[in-house]
C-alpha cells in the first residue's frame, strides 16, 4: 500500500526548478518532459478556444433555416477550419502531447522520455505548424474545401489552401517525432523489473498509439505535399483532367486519417483503464485483453479506411472489403468496454469525479462506436453518409471519447500535475452540465441525418427546424458546463487546497512520487517487484 | 540487448556485397532486353528486393543485430505491401 | 531532508539512439511509399504510356547513378569498420568518398533533369498535355519522386559533413560512434529509395 506523503516544501517540485532561466524562458527552453506536457496543453487550449467559437458559430447558425448569422462561403470556411484545429491542433496531438508527456516517464519509472531535446522541438514544430494552420484564417480566401481537403477542389479553390496544408504537415512532424520519442523511451526505459505486462496500460496505449503516429503520418504527409504540388505545379495526380484520379486523393487521405482516429482513442481509453480500477478498487478485469485488443486495433485500424469512402465510386470488392474489415476492427474495441464493465461489477465503486468522466465514457463512446456500425455497414451507409448522422457519429466518438476522456484525465491526475485539489463540488457540477449539453447538442443530429439533412451545409429545410433548435441550445449548455470546469481547475491549478502525493490510494509508479513530482521525477529509480493494479 | 557495437564487420565482406550489387544491377538493365511484357514490372521489383535485401542486411547490420529490428523492418514493409494490395481491391476490380 | 539537486547524469544509451534512427528511417519509408502506391496505380491504369514514356530517360545516365550510389552505401559501411579499428584517417577518407560521391549523383541529376526542361517535358508543360494523360502522370511522378529523393540526398550529405567534422574533431571514436552509424543508415535509406525508383521509372520500357 503506498503512504501517503504530504508535500515537504524543502523538496523542491519541476514547477519551481528554474534551470537558471528567468520568466517565459524557464518553460520554452525547458526539456523537462512535465513542463514540456503543459506547454502542449496551454497552447492547446488556445487553440481550442478558437475551434469552439467557430463550432459555436455554427451552431448560432444553424439556430434557423436560411441564413441566420454567416453565408454559404463563410459557413464552408467555418466548418473547414473547424475541423483543421479540432483534429489536427488538439485532438491528434491530445492525450499523449498532454498526459503521454507528463505522465509516461513517471509510470514506468523513468527520469524522462529517451530524447528530452526532442521532445522539446517537437512542441516547437507543434507551434510553429499550429500557428500556420491559424494564419490561414487571415487574408483573402479562409480555406473552404473541409478538413478532408478532398481533391479537386483543394487545389482549383482560390482560398488560402497551403497555409492549412503546410501547417498540417509540419504538425505531422511533431507527431511523428513524439511517437518516436515514446516508443524508444518505452523499449529502453521501463525500471528494473516492469515488464511488458507489468507495464500499466496508458502506456500500453501510448506505445500502440505511437506506432500508428509514426507509421501512418508520413502518408498524410506526402499527400499534402501532393496536393501543394497540384497547387503550385500542376502535376496532375488527382485532376481528371491530366489523366489523375481525385479517389485516389481519397485513398491516401484515409489511409492515414483512419489510423488517426485510433490516434485519437487508444490513449483515451488507456486513461480510462487506469481510473477504473483505482475507483473501483479491483485490479482491471483483463489486462492481457486490453493490451492484446489494443494491438490489434492498431493494426487492423490501418486495413479499414475505405470506410470512409462507400459513395466515392470504388469497385464492389473494395466496398466489401472495408466492410468487413470495419466490423472486424469493432470487435477488440468491444472487447474494452466489457472488461471495463466487468472491472466494475463487485467492485466498490468511488464515484469520484474521474470516475464520473470515466463511466460517462463509456455511455458516450458506445453511441459512438454502434453508430459507428451503421455508417460500417454498406447498405445503411448510402443512407446516412454526408449527413448529420455522421457529424453526430464522430462528435460522440471523438470528442465523447477522447474529449471525456481527456478531462478525466484531467481530473485523475490534476493533483499530481499542480500539486494541488480542484474543487470538487463545482467540478461534478460542470461535469453534469456539460454532459447534459452534449448529449443534447449531437443526439438529435443522428434523427436529422436519419431524415436527410446533409451536413456541411450553412441551410435546411424547415422540417429539421426543431431539433436543430434543441441542438443548438445544447451547444449553448455544453459550453456552459465547459467554462466551469475550466475556471475551476485554473483557480485550483493556484489556490486549491495541497494534494498530498496519492490523492486517490491509486497503485501506479506516479503516485509514488511526490505531487507535484521533483524534478527528476524519482531520488533513486524504483524496482518493480509486483504485478500493476493491486489492490488490497 | 546486444547490438553491432561490438561486431566488426571486415571490408572485403562490403566489397562483395557491392559487387553482388553491381551485378544485378547489371542485370536488371540487361533483362530490358528481353521482351518480358507484363513479367517486367515483376521481374524488376523481385531484383529491386533482392538489392535492398543485400543492403539491409549487410550495409545496415541487420544480419548482425538483435532480430527486434529486423522483425520491424519486415512488418514495415508488409504493411506497405498490404496497403498497396488492398488499394488495389478498388482499382483492379473498377 | 536535503534538497534535490540538479544534474543529468551523462548517461548514454547507443541502443536508444540507433533505435531512434531506424524508426525514423521506418517513416521515410512510408513517405516513399506513399508514393509507390499512386505510382503503382496509375502504371496499372497506363501500362502502354508508362512503358512508352520511360523511353525518354537516358538509362545510361540512370545506371550510372545507381552504380555511384552502391558504391557510397559501400564506402560509408566501410567507415564504421574504420572507426571500430580506430583508423581516423580511413574513417575520414571513406566519408569524405561518399559525400563526394552524393555530389556526383545530384550532378548527374541536375543535368538530366535539364535535359528534360529543354525538351519541354516538365509538369505544366504544353509537350507534356500534347504526350497524353499517361505521359503526364509518369513524368509528374518521375520529377516528384527524384525531387524528393534528391532533398533526401541533400539531406544526408548534410548529416554525412557534420559528422565527418565531428570524427575529425574526435568526438566521434572506436568507442562513441553511434552516430557514424546512425548517419550511415540514412545514408542506406536514401539508397534503397533509388534501388526502386530506377528499375520503376528508367528499365520498364517493352
Amino acid at each position: 500500500m503506498i503512504e501517503n506523503n504530504e508535500v515537504n516544501s524543502e523538496n523542491r517540485s519541476y514547477l519551481q526548478e528554474d534551470g537558471g532561466r528567468k520568466g517565459i524562458f524557464r518553460w520554452i527552453l525547458s526539456t523537462d518532459h512535465k513542463r514540456i506536457a503543459l506547454l502542449y496543453m496551454y497552447a492547446m487550449m488556445c487553440w481550442f478556444l478558437v475551434g469552439v467559437t467557430l463550432g459555436l458559430l455554427m451552431k448560432l447558425e444553424l439556430i434557423a433555416p436560411g441564413k441566420t448569422l454567416i453565408g454559404a462561403q463563410a459557413y464552408n470556411a467555418t466548418f473547414t477550419v473547424h475541423g483543421v484545429i479540432m483534429i489536427f491542433l488538439i485532438v491528434i496531438p491530445g492525450l499523449p502531447a498532454v498526459f503521454g508527456n507528463f505522465l509516461l516517464p513517471l509510470m514506468i519509472g523513468a527520469k524522462d522520455v529517451a530524447f528530452p531535446r526532442l521532445n522539446l522541438f517537437s512542441w516547437y514544430i507543434y507551434v510553429l505548424g499550429s500557428i500556420l494552420v491559424i494564419l490561414s484564417l487571415f487574408g483573402n480566401g479562409v480555406p473552404d474545401t473541409g478538413w478532408t481537403f478532398y481533391a479537386p477542389y483543394s487545389f482549383r479553390t482560390t482560398t488560402n489552401m497551403l497555409p492549412a496544408a503546410l501547417g498540417a504537415f509540419v504538425l505531422g512532424f511533431a507527431s511523428i517525432l513524439t511517437g518516436l520519442n515514446f516508443i524508444v523511451t518505452i523499449h529502453r526505459m521501463r525500471a528494473p523489473g516492469m515488464t511488458w505486462f507489468k507495464m500499466p496500460l496508458f502506456p500500453w496505449t501510448l506505445y500502440g498509439t505511437a506506432w500508428i503516429q509514426l507509421l501512418a503520418t508520413p502518408i498524410v504527409g506526402i499527400t499534402l505535399l501532393m496536393v501543394a504540388g497540384e497547387r503550385l505545379l500542376g502535376i496532375g495526380f488527382f485532376d481528371p483532367a491530366k489523366g489523375g484520379d481525385p479517389l485516389l486523393y481519397q485513398h491516401l487521405f484515409w489511409i492515414y486519417s483512419h489510423p488517426a482516429v485510433y490516434i485519437m482513442i487508444l490513449p483515451a481509453m488507456g486513461a480510462i483503464s487506469e481510473i477504473i480500477p483505482t475507483f473501483t478498487r479491483k485490479t482491471i478485469f483483463g489486462y492481457k485483453a486490453i493490451v492484446l485488443s489494443t494491438l490489434a486495433i492498431a493494426f487492423v485500424g490501418y486495413f479499414v479506411w475505405g470506410h470512409h469512402m462507400f459513395t466515392s465510386g470504388m469497385s464492389g470488392t473494395a466496398l466489401f472489403a472495408f466492410s468487413f474489415l470495419t466490423f472486424l476492427v469493432a470487435i477488440p474495441s468491444a472487447i474494452k468496454v466489457f472488461n471495463w464493465i466487468a472491472t466494475m461489477h463487485q467492485g466498490s465503486i468511488i464515484t469520484e469525479i474521474p470516475f464520473l468522466w470515466a463511466a460517462s465514457f463509456i455511455f458516450v463512446f458506445m453511441i459512438g462506436g454502434l453508430t459507428g456500425l451503421v455508417l460500417g455497414s454498406l447498405a445503411t451507409n448510402v443512407h446516412v453518409h454526408n449527413t448529420a448522422f455522421v457529424v453526430a457519429h464522430f462528435h460522440f466518438i471523438v470528442f465523447g471519447g477522447t474529449g471525456f476522456a481527456f478531462f478525466g484525465a484531467m481530473h485523475y491526475w490534476f493533483p499530481k500535475i499542480y500539486g494541488r485539489m480542484y474543487d470538487k463540488s463545482w467540478a461534478r457540477t460542470g461535469w453534469i452540465i456539460f454532459f447534459i449539453g452534449f448529449v443534447t447538442l449531437y443526439g438529435p443530429m443522428f434523427y436529422l441525418g436519419i431524415k436527410g439533412m446533409p451536413r456541411r451545409y450553412f441551410d435546411y429545410l424547415e422540417e429539421f427546424h426543431g431539433p436543430n433548435i434543441i441542438s443548438s441550445l445544447g451547444a449553448l449548455v455544453l459550453v456552459t458546463g465547459f467554462l466551469i470546469i475550466l475556471i475551476n481547475l485554473v483557480k485550483s491549478a493556484r489556490h486549491g487546497e495541497k494534494a498530498p502525493s496519492n490523492p486517490w490510494d491509486g497503485t501506479g509508479l506516479e503516485w509514488s512520487v511526490p505531487s507535484p513530482p521533483p524534478l527528476e521525477n524519482f531520488e533513486e529509480i524504483p524496482v518493480v517487484d509486483k504485478a500493476t493494479y493491486k489492490f488490497d | 540487448m546486444a547490438d553491432s557495437n561490438h561486431h566488426i564487420v571486415p571490408y572485403r565482406t562490403y566489397v562483395l556485397i557491392l559487387l553482388l550489387l553491381l551485378t544485378l544491377t547489371s542485370i536488371s538493365v540487361a533483362v530490358t532486353q528481353v521482351q518480358l511484357t507484363k513479367w517486367a514490372t515483376p521481374v524488376a521489383l523481385l531484383i529491386a528486393t533482392v538489392k535492398s535485401s543485400f543492403v539491409l542486411a549487410v550495409f545496415m547490420h541487420l544480419k548482425f543485430d538483435h532480430a527486434v529490428y529486423k522483425r520491424m523492418a519486415i512488418l514495415i514493409f508488409l504493411l506497405l505491401v498490404v496497403v498497396i494490395i488492398i488499394t488495389f481491391l478498388d482499382y483492379a476490380f473498377r | 531532508m536535503a534538497a534535490i539537486t540538479v544534474t543529468h547524469e551523462e548517461h548514454r544509451d547507443d541502443i536508444a539512439s540507433k533505435l531512434g534512427m531506424w524508426l525514423f528511417i521506418f517513416t521515410e519509408l512510408l513517405l516513399f511509399g506513399g508514393l509507390f502506391i499512386v505510382y503503382s496505380v496509375f502504371r496499372h491504369g497506363n501500362l502502354e504510356a508508362f512503358n512508352l514514356a520511360a523511353q525518354h530517360l537516358d538509362v545510361k545516365v540512370g545506371t550510372i547513378n545507381t552504380f555511384i550510389l552502391l558504391i557510397s552505401s559501400m564506402t560509408i559501411a566501410m567507415s564504421t569498420t574504420a572507426i571500430q579499428k580506430k583508423d581516423k584517417r580511413t574513417t575520414l577518407i571513406l566519408i569524405a568518398i561518399t559525400v563526394a560521391l552524393a555530389i556526383a549523383f545530384l550532378v548527374n541529376k541536375y543535368f538530366e533533369w535539364g535535359h528534360k526542361f529543354h525538351d519541354g517535358l516538365y509538369p505544366g508543360s504544353d509537350v507534356l498535355v500534347e504526350l497524353g494523360r499517361g505521359d503526364t502522370l509518369f513524368f509528374g511522378l518521375y520529377f516528384f519522386m527524384t525531387g524528393l529523393h534528391a532533398l533526401h540526398i541533400i539531406i544526408g550529405m548534410t548529416f554525412l559533413i557534420v559528422i565527418f567534422f565531428r570524427v575529425r574533431k574526435e568526438r566521434i571514436t572506436h568507442d562513441n560512434f553511434q552516430l557514424l552509424e546512425n548517419g550511415g543508415l540514412y545514408w542506406h535509406l536514401v539508397d534503397i529509395i533509388w534501388i526502386f525508383l530506377f528499375p520503376l521509372f528508367y528499365l520498364i520500357t517493352l
